[in-house]
């Protein structure tokens, strides 16, 4: 079964384009927000939306996420609001749409319920950070039940034999992590991807994806030529932060996300 | 059955660290090829005689072991029931328990080629601790502390400094416990190439609730042969405080296979029922997971972790460690809790007839004793003071004002 997830990345295959995959917070900076910001994020040329649900002890990410979270939850945000999110930019696109979370709020709204909930909302996939892929039979299971894609992480601290099982557990795409850390803005992209594409290209025909410290539109254009797509959230998520009680919100992300997608694309494409 | 066969029965993990359907290793993907090699390193050193004679000896001459086990006469009288024998942790080096686990997770770490060492702390035990063993074998130092039980012990943070560690101040979520063990992850998560995380509890991914019993596995076993030699008999029941349950599950461990004695944790029952009023997971909590394990957590109805409150900041955390909540399950344990109130007051009982100061922790395990000691005559208690209270005296201070009066 193809997800929006599988065909967006052999859409974009066929233009010899990465994915941008775009994380935000849902309910940062309120629940009424988000549907309004995904469709920025989509005008802007983002290929893949995250929905962050936030999570009140977020180990995996930096102060930037951490306060996204802690101002979608003073907002009210649960896990039933996020896909009601889902629901309204549904009626009104549709871009591939993830569940990016922990385990513990899933755990809690029961595998089955969510699968089939999130599923009939709109969404695509899913990835819970802090789920290892030993402890996800019985998630992958219900996910797979009603076709919903399972990405996990890979990090540069990753075994082959952890990597073959990451490889055998996630569909859509792999989310390799380009650095040991928390997410976060960095100057500089880890040299530590080019080992762990090297590994999992051996082991998956799933798309790639590299996330963790990638803020700006050279960091992506010095990934595209060994990647299928960047996954972008703390650089957005900080302008949210600045701009969220402003008029200029919509418009000052787009701006960044805008300029982000062309590193995404040929150079001879962009230049033309 | 032995006595060891029926111990493994009910509490030894699986090989993917699962106490029954608990613990586990629920973890970002970059931590847990660390987690593997930890393991392997525990499991190596287990089984090297040359780590347990060093880690002997250190337990020996440098933190005071064994500890007495002291038959609390005059207060065994005044209550009118049971005997109390209490496991005198509160005389180790540094005021508390926790130094077993610090002195065994540091020669771990030197033997990993490790030389910078997090840990978190609540109470400040933990953290002076993992400061003092830093100083005796040269290791860099960070501490994560959140900022409320910063104030609340204050003390402590001096220590720690003094001893040569960085204090790391941490003022999100409610500023306590949960949200230092959250930074020092993150810590861990940066820094894990170089680094050791020295856990503190039962508490976290696989391997660390087996090798933070294992480490303080010592007082069940040094205080079951001593009440055998003092008494003849093993005791009816063992009470201890349970936090994260480090210091509960150390003395549970030599006794889960004598089905005739009772274990009995006591989690903070704080200043209310409500959530977000106290410490007691099983009372009012229900299965999740949050740093690394599965067990019984303070949630709300969206899998949001909850505030908890204890007027001692050893037990205000929201997660029980899963080996509790396997001994739990299977009834090999009880839990209750006893309030803040009920604390304050049994420390100060202990205080006026024994001429000891428990910790406030401590002193929740003992307040249950005392009250079940007068519905017992004939029975053995051994309670676990599992640390003093001099870095106590501020909030004991603050909460009894009426023994200030004397100015």
């Amino acid at each position: 079964m193809s997800t929006r997830i599988a065909r967006k990345f052999a859409e974009l295959k066929e233009r010899d384009e990465r994915a941008l995959v775009a994380y935000i917070t849902a309910g940062d900076p309120t629940p009424a927000r988000t549907p309004g910001l995904v469709l920025a994020l989509e005008r802007a040329g983002a290929d893949i939306i995250e929905l962050g649900v936030p999570f009140s002890d977020p180990t995996a990410d930096g102060p930037v996420i951490q306060r996204a979270a802690e101002r979608a939850l003073k907002a009210g945000t649960t896990v039933a609001g996020v896909l009601e999110m889902a629901r309204r930019i549904r009626q009104k696109s549709q871009i591939p749409l993830m569940l990016f979370t922990y385990l513990n709020p899933v755990l809690r709204y029961g595998f089955e319920r969510l699968s089939i909930e999130a599923k009939e909302a709109g969404i695509d996939g899913c990835l819970l950070t802090d789920l290892s892929v030993e402890e996800a039979g019985a998630y992958v299971r219900q996910m797979r039940e009603v076709g919903l894609d399972t990405v996990f992480l890979a990090a540069p601290t990753s075994t082959p034999a952890r990597l073959d099982l990451v490889a055998k557990y996630s569909t859509g795409f792999v989310y390799l992590v380009s650095r040991t850390g928390v997410t976060g803005v960095q100057e500089q992209v880890s040299a530590s991807v080019a080992p762990m594409v090297e590994g999992l290209r051996a082991r998956t025909s799933s798309p790639l994806a590299v996330g963790f410290g990638i803020s700006r539109r050279e960091h992506v254009e010095a990934l595209r030529p060994s990647v299928d797509g960047v996954i972008v959230g703390s650089a957005i998520v900080k302008v949210i932060e600045t701009y969220g009680q402003s008029p200029e919100l919509e418009e000052r992300v787009e701006e960044l996300v805008r300029d982000l997608k062309q590193g995404t694309r040929a150079p001879e494409a962009v230049n033309r | 059955m032995s006595t060891a066969a029926a111990a493994s029965k009910v509490s030894e993990p699986d090989s993917t660290g699962h106490f029954g359907p608990y613990g586990g290793r629920f973890v970002p993907e970059v931590l847990m090829a660390p987690l593997e090699e930890l393991e392997i390193a525990y499991r190596e050193a287990s089984a090297d005689p040359a780590f347990h004679a060093e880690l002997d000896g250190l337990l020996r001459n440098f933190a005071g072991r064994e500890t007495p086990l002291y038959y609390a006469r005059r207060l065994s009288e005044t209550l009118g029931g049971a005997k109390i024998y209490l496991k005198r942790e509160d005389l180790l080096h540094t005021g508390a328990h926790k130094i077993n686990n610090a002195l065994g997770q540091a020669l771990l770490a030197r033997r990993m080629g490790k030389h910078r060492i997090i840990a978190e702390t609540g109470a400040g035990q933990h953290g002076v601790a993992t400061a003092t063993v830093c100083a005796l074998f040269g290791f860099d130092c960070t501490i994560y502390m959140g900022a409320e039980d910063m104030r609340r012990q204050q003390l402590n943070v001096f220590r720690m400094r003094m001893l040569g560690a960085k204090v790391v101040g941490v003022s999100s979520g409610s500023a306590t416990l949960k949200d230092a063990i959250t930074e020092a992850m993150r810590d861990w998560v940066t820094n894990v190439e170089t680094t050791h995380y020295l856990l503190g509890s039962a508490l976290g991914a696989h391997p660390y609730p087996l090798m933070v019993r294992d480490f303080h596995s010592c007082m069940g076993k040094e205080a079951r042969e001593q009440i055998l030699r003092a008494e003849g008999r093993l005791p009816d029941a063992v009470y201890a405080c349970v936090g994260g349950g480090s210091n509960a599950i150390g003395i549970f461990h030599a006794f889960v296979g004598d089905p005739g004695v009772r274990l009995i944790g006591v989690e903070a029952g704080g200043r209310g029922k409500e959530l977000g009023e106290h410490a007691a997971r099983f009372a009012g909590g229900a299965p999740g997971v949050l740093h690394g394990a599965y067990s019984y957590l303070l949630q709300n109805e969206d899998g949001q972790v909850s505030l908890t409150h204890s007027i001692s900041a050893g037990l205000d955390y929201a997660l029980i460690g899963p080996e509790h909540a396997w001994l739990h399950d299977q009834g090999r344990a009880s839990y209750l809790n006893c309030t803040d109130e009920d604390a304050l007051a049994a420390a100060v009982k202990l205080s006026r007839t024994e001429g000891i100061i428990p910790a406030l922790e401590s002193a929740h395990g003992i307040a249950e004793a005392f009250r079940q000691a007068p519905s017992h005559p004939g029975e053995i208690f051994l309670v676990n003071l599992s640390g003093r209270g001099d870095k106590d005296i501020g909030i004991y201070r603050e909460n009894l004002p009426e023994l200030d009066e004397s100015a």
